[in-house]
């Protein structure tokens, strides 16, 4: 194939397009959150603060960051260790049963997640959980541990069974080898599965819109009650520090992944 | 071993499947085992129309996300390494952006004060803004925009696995490029092509956040039938029986496509 036939410029146009269609979105929100003007108006007329300034002074705002936070740190100490376990327990057993508990494991990512949501409201409801943080987190952790079964696995797989067992034949305990000796080798998928379960709790929102309330209510409840009523340029703010910080997360859980590959 | 899995399991069972099961249970029992909820769901006007749309708007979201990711994937596959990975980070890099931010970007780009139409009247294109969005059109250029990742990332999983001898054979063999790329190129990336369009199909059928926002309340997907009758009317039996329709719907066509494609890797990637 000559380098530019009319077929090979058509390709490199189109895909352009798309990635400028994919990126652009993405992109837009920075400059309009910097933005002085009270409306929507682009570019710009003039470049301002008012917009950070007016996220972290109001208390509303940073309450639901606060819960956020809290909840996405708390779902990453809960979700990964289960996580962890589960994906070593299904790697090394060779139980016929594992298989099912393995794609039970990878539900969350199967069920749509309003179905989820709205089956975790019902169950709340009777028992009490409701509008509170051990409810949310809860809920977080199981949509999370996808996340981590599926980067542990991935890490196990490139790890040799038979260095732990040299291990235990020099005395070790299993328990004792596999901190030794596995999850040293392990930790860069065990960190990555741990920051995508972190990422996962703080962009959550369906099940979040059901079962949370009060003073409970993370970031992206917030948001999306307020982008349906008004559109406020606070959550073009908002967006961009969620975005930084997803795009921060996703940057270390991947070149940390690949420094254990190199 | 089972201990180990214990824990994880135990939060599966506790938050998906016993809330899944639940909303199968109430869908058909209500003081008394009852179909009314079924039957109310495929005989009423409402819930007919909004399946039915679901499915069309599924459809045309997958078949424009083929359209645009199929060139993406090729050009990425064809190009060195380094290129590659700079296309492919661009695909990913909005698929870590939370949904919420990018259905708020593309309100700012959309609405009748955003910057499209603003762009449009600078250039003395229209004189009256467009109605892009808070409607089937909004809905679908968002959700297109949400879904590419999932439909680029496996066609490109696929492409890689073609090897290139085959098609300088066909070169060889005299053929044209197009006549190669469709006789030899084409069918080998057919895997690549069914698990991408179920993966977006699928996902699109249970989308709540990007309709609810964009399709401005006249776009009603199922998923917003079922939130809607639980947050507004309180019918929980008739939002149990649209659920484990929808659930139903989704599940069977996994199973279908699992026969043919393997999705448990396509599925590993959010």
């Amino acid at each position: 194939m000559t380098r530019f036939s009319p077929a090979r410029i058509f390709l490199y146009a189109i895909s352009a397009l798309v990635l400028v269609y994919l990126i652009l979105p993405v992109l837009i929100i920075v400059p309009i959150s910097f933005s002085s003007a009270r409306f929507l108006t682009f570019p710009p007329p003039s470049f301002s603060l008012r917009w950070y300034q007016q996220y972290f002074t109001n208390p509303v705002w940073m309450q639901a960051t606060q819960v956020t936070l809290t909840v996405a740190a708390l779902t990453v100490l809960i979700a990964t260790p289960c996580g962890v376990a589960a994906a070593y327990a299904i790697s090394q057993s060779k139980l016929r049963i594992m298989r099912l508990i393995h794609m039970a494991l990878l539900l969350p990512l199967v069920v749509p997640v309003i179905i989820t949501a709205v089956g975790i409201f019902f169950v709340y409801a009777k028992v009490g959980l409701v509008a509170t943080m051990p409810g949310l987190v809860l809920a977080n952790v199981m949509l999370g541990l996808p996340y981590v079964v599926i980067s542990v696995l991935a890490g196990l797989q490139s790890f040799d069974p038979a260095q732990e067992m040299v291990a235990r034949s020099l005395g070790m305990n299993r328990l004792r080898s596999f901190f030794a000796v596995t999850l040293p080798q392990i930790k860069a998928s065990v960190v990555a599965g741990g920051i995508f379960a972190f990422i996962s709790a703080m962009d959550e929102t369906i099940v979040a819109l059901f079962i949370s309330g009060g003073r409970y209510q993370p970031l992206t409840k917030r948001m999306f009650t307020a982008l349906r009523d008004e559109i406020d340029p606070t959550i073009a703010s908002i967006s961009t520090l969620m975005t930084a910080a997803s795009f921060l997360l996703v940057l270390l859980a991947t070149t940390r992944q690949k420094r254990k590959a190199g | 071993m089972l201990a180990l899995v214990s824990p994880a399991l135990l939060v599966i069972l506790a938050l998906i499947v016993l809330p899944v099961g639940w909303l199968a249970w109430q869908s058909i029992y209500h003081d008394g085992f009852t179909l009314e909820n079924y039957r109310r769901v495929f005989t009423e006007d409402i819930y007919w129309r909004s399946f039915a749309l679901t499915f069309e708007i599924s459809l045309a979201v997958t078949a424009i996300a083929l359209l645009l990711g199929y060139p993406v994937a090729y050009l990425a596959n064809s190009l060195p390494k380094g290129w590659s990975i700079l296309i492919l980070s661009l695909v990913v890099l909005p698929f870590w952006t939370s949904v919420l931010v990018r259905a708020y970007a593309w309100l700012a780009l959309l609405q009748r004060t955003g910057v499209i139409n603003q762009f449009l009247r600078y250039l003395d294109v229209i004189s009256e803004p467009l109605a892009l969005v808070h409607n089937t059109f909004g809905t679908v250029v968002a959700t297109v925009h949400i879904l590419l990742p999932f439909m680029v990332l496996p066609l490109y999983a696929a492409m890689q696995k073609i090897p290139g001898d085959l098609m300088q054979a066909g070169a060889s063999l005299g053929a044209s490029p197009s006549l190669t790329f469709c006789r030899v190129f084409l069918p080998l990336s057919l895997p690549g092509v069914l698990a991408g369009s179920t993966m977006v199909f699928v996902l699109c059928l249970g989308f709540y956040i990007t309709p609810e926002l964009l399709g401005g309340g006249r776009t009603v997907m199922v998923s917003m039938l079922v939130s809607r009758n639980v947050e507004l009317y309180n019918q929980f039996g008739a939002a149990s029986a649209v659920a484990v329709v929808l659930l139903l719907s989704v599940l069977a066509i996994f199973f279908v496509v699992s026969r043919f494609v393997a999705l448990d890797r396509v599925l590993g990637q959010k």
